[in-house]
């Protein structure tokens, strides 16, 4: 009996991801079956006119988390490695905590954070000194990845603030890994001459190289669907982003501005529709990184 | 064969730097934390009176607190924190001690681990279309149940893994004195990973009271006081999500005292939760 009710409980879990499964394929039908192969790939979405597209919002989603990973993924390696390898061991503890709390923040926080005090700043200090920058060479790289309005919100902007809240995630899941090489391992090649750096780049990195990817995925896992902070600081623009300080929209942050307000025939299908995108690409995202990771990492 | 002293000075530039580089982003990681949290200090507490606890949300223009929404808040993360309880212990104890490495339970565990990290705006998604379409109106249940399936695989992970590090004789023991499997459950295992399973718990409380997302079409918001549940009800996360982005000052700083208010909980949970993790390896 208290077997059952147990395998009841664990199989509602299953029961829920199916759900959210099932949910979003039958709400977000009629979308896919009025737009076809074109919700994909097109790129307008005007609810006045009930023409949706996805395109845009897939690559900005895309974008912005693969940018923050970029950005976040040097800083967790060097943190993991501070906490590990380097750091003192009476500020180990503190230092850790500290790292954990900046995973504990509400996303809600870091998005009015962005908004009110980051991008502001980011504006005068990158974004308006780039563009001059650009200004002088029309045509450049750097001119038209600089597209946009300097106001301190857009693609970029959100990729940093994503990148700031995924790190703790990874840097935990980074340390965890590096705490289950064998102190052996280390040892010797520290025995036979290594530096530090040459220990950890070229023994323990590749010692958990599996894990690492996975580690990585996980924190992809997440960027993709950061929904809050991302909906304060990106802008929220349907239109393809002309450039990084261009504003956008990414599929969550969609959902989150518009679905208390679609009305209730296609707009909200397509919102429904998008949101089972954004499932489709998380859940083959987080998936190998399971497989990667096997049972490590608590995030 | 001479050393040579040129490539031994290059690996230690290489490591000075490597080494350099691990202080410079840690710098940077704590220093985002501090900048983070000395906003919410100045912004939220100039934004934080009297007033704030005893005042329902404002119109603009009008004074008022955040009564409604701090009541909301916690009633909606009881109610979910109690359904995920239930839930989620009995799920991990499942996965630890029935189907150990059967394929189902591999199965379950999987998608567990999938589901701990999935967008939550998914699920607010999947309880709107459960809860809140078919019965024409937003509630405060809907939110509940959006927030208790954010903590039920949090709270099933950590039971699980707390269960698997108990001692196989504790078990053995228990049912060489003729007791049922169940009752060696319930009075011996849960009783010995007690701490751990609270640890997991209060994480998952931790999650879910700043959790927004799920909350914009479930519970909605809600300008005044309610208990009743099957109503719109206000939250201090959705206060946070319209009020941040109104035009008016006074709603503004409304919506920093909320975010002071929220954070200050959930970081005060996440290290009551450390420590006791803390006291339960050092035992």
């Amino acid at each position: 009996m208290f077997e059952y009710l147990c395998f009841s409980a664990a199989t509602m879990l299953l029961v829920t991801l199916g759900g959210i499964l099932v949910s979003l394929l039958i709400g977000g039908w009629p979308a896919f079956a009025k737009f076809g192969f074109s919700f994909f790939v097109t790129s307008t979405w005007d609810p006045v006119q009930d023409i949706y597209g996805l395109s845009a919002l897939i690559v900005d989603t895309v974008v912005v988390a693969m940018l923050a990973l970029l950005l976040a993924v040097p800083v967790a390696f060097g943190v993991a490695f501070f906490l590990v390898e380097l750091c003192p061991s009476f500020l180990r503890r503190p230092i850790g905590t500290a790292v954990e709390l900046l995973a504990g923040i509400p996303s809600i926080v870091y998005g009015m954070w962005g908004l009110f005090v980051f991008g502001p700043i980011f504006a005068h200090t990158v974004e308006m000194p780039l563009m001059n920058a650009a200004a002088s060479s029309p045509g450049s790289l750097l001119d038209q990845l600089t597209q946009g309005v300097p106001n301190g919100t857009g693609i970029l902007a959100a990729s940093i603030i994503v990148a700031i809240m995924v790190l703790p995630f990874i840097a935990a899941t980074m340390r965890e890994l590096l705490l289950t090489v064998p102190a052996q391992v280390r040892e010797s090649a520290y025995g036979l001459g290594a530096t530090t750096g040459e220990v950890v780049m070229k023994v323990t990195l590749p010692y958990v190289r599996r894990g690492v990817i996975g580690a990585v995925m996980l924190g992809l896992g997440r960027a993709l669907g950061e929904t809050m902070a991302v909906t304060f600081i990106i802008g929220n623009s349907h239109n393809f982003p002309k450039g990084l300080f261009d504003a956008g929209a990414t599929i969550a942050s969609t959902i989150a501005n518009e679905f208390a307000e679609a009305d209730p025939g296609m707009h909200t299908a397509a919102l429904l529709a998008s949101g089972l995108v954004l499932f489709v690409i998380t859940f083959i995202v987080l998936a190998m990184a399971r497989m990667m990771l096997g049972r490590q990492g608590n995030a | 064969m001479a050393i040579s002293t040129a490539r031994i000075a290059g690996r230690r530039i290489a490591n000075g730097a490597f080494i350099a580089f691990c202080y410079f982003v840690t710098a940077i990681a704590l220093f985002f934390l501090a900048a983070i949290l000395w906003t919410l200090a100045q912004k939220g507490l100039a934004g934080i009176s009297v007033q704030t606890f005893t005042m329902d949300t404002p119109a603009a223009g009008s004074p008022g607190g955040l009564r409604n929404a701090i009541a909301g808040s916690i009633i909606m993360c009881l109610l979910g924190m109690a359904i995920a309880l239930a839930i989620g212990i009995l799920a991990g104890t499942w996965l630890a001690e029935y189907s150990r490495d059967g394929r189902y339970g591999s199965a379950v565990r999987f998608i567990n681990d999938i589901l701990l990290s999935a967008p939550s705006i998914l699920v607010g998604l999947f309880i709107w279309y459960l809860l809140v379409k078919p019965l024409h109106h937003f509630s405060a249940l809907a939110g509940s149940v959006a927030l208790a399936l954010v903590a039920v695989p949090v709270i099933a992970r950590t039971t699980e893994d707390v269960l698997r590090l108990q001692p196989t004789s504790l078990r053995e023991s228990g049912v060489a004195l003729g007791t049922p499997f169940w009752t060696v459950i319930r009075t011996i295992l849960w009783r010995s990973a007690g701490s751990g399973i609270l640890t997991g718990v209060l994480l998952a409380f931790a999650r879910v009271s700043g959790e927004t997302a799920p909350l914009l079409f479930t519970a909605l918001n809600n300008q005044f006081f309610t208990w009743n549940v099957s109503k719109e009800m206000a939250s201090l996360p959705a206060v946070m999500f319209n009020d941040a982005l109104s035009a008016y000052d006074d709603l503004q700083r409304l919506a920093w005292a909320a975010a002071l208010i929220v954070s200050v909980s959930v970081l005060g949970v996440t290290i009551i939760a450390r420590l006791l993790s803390r006291e339960q390896k050092s035992t």
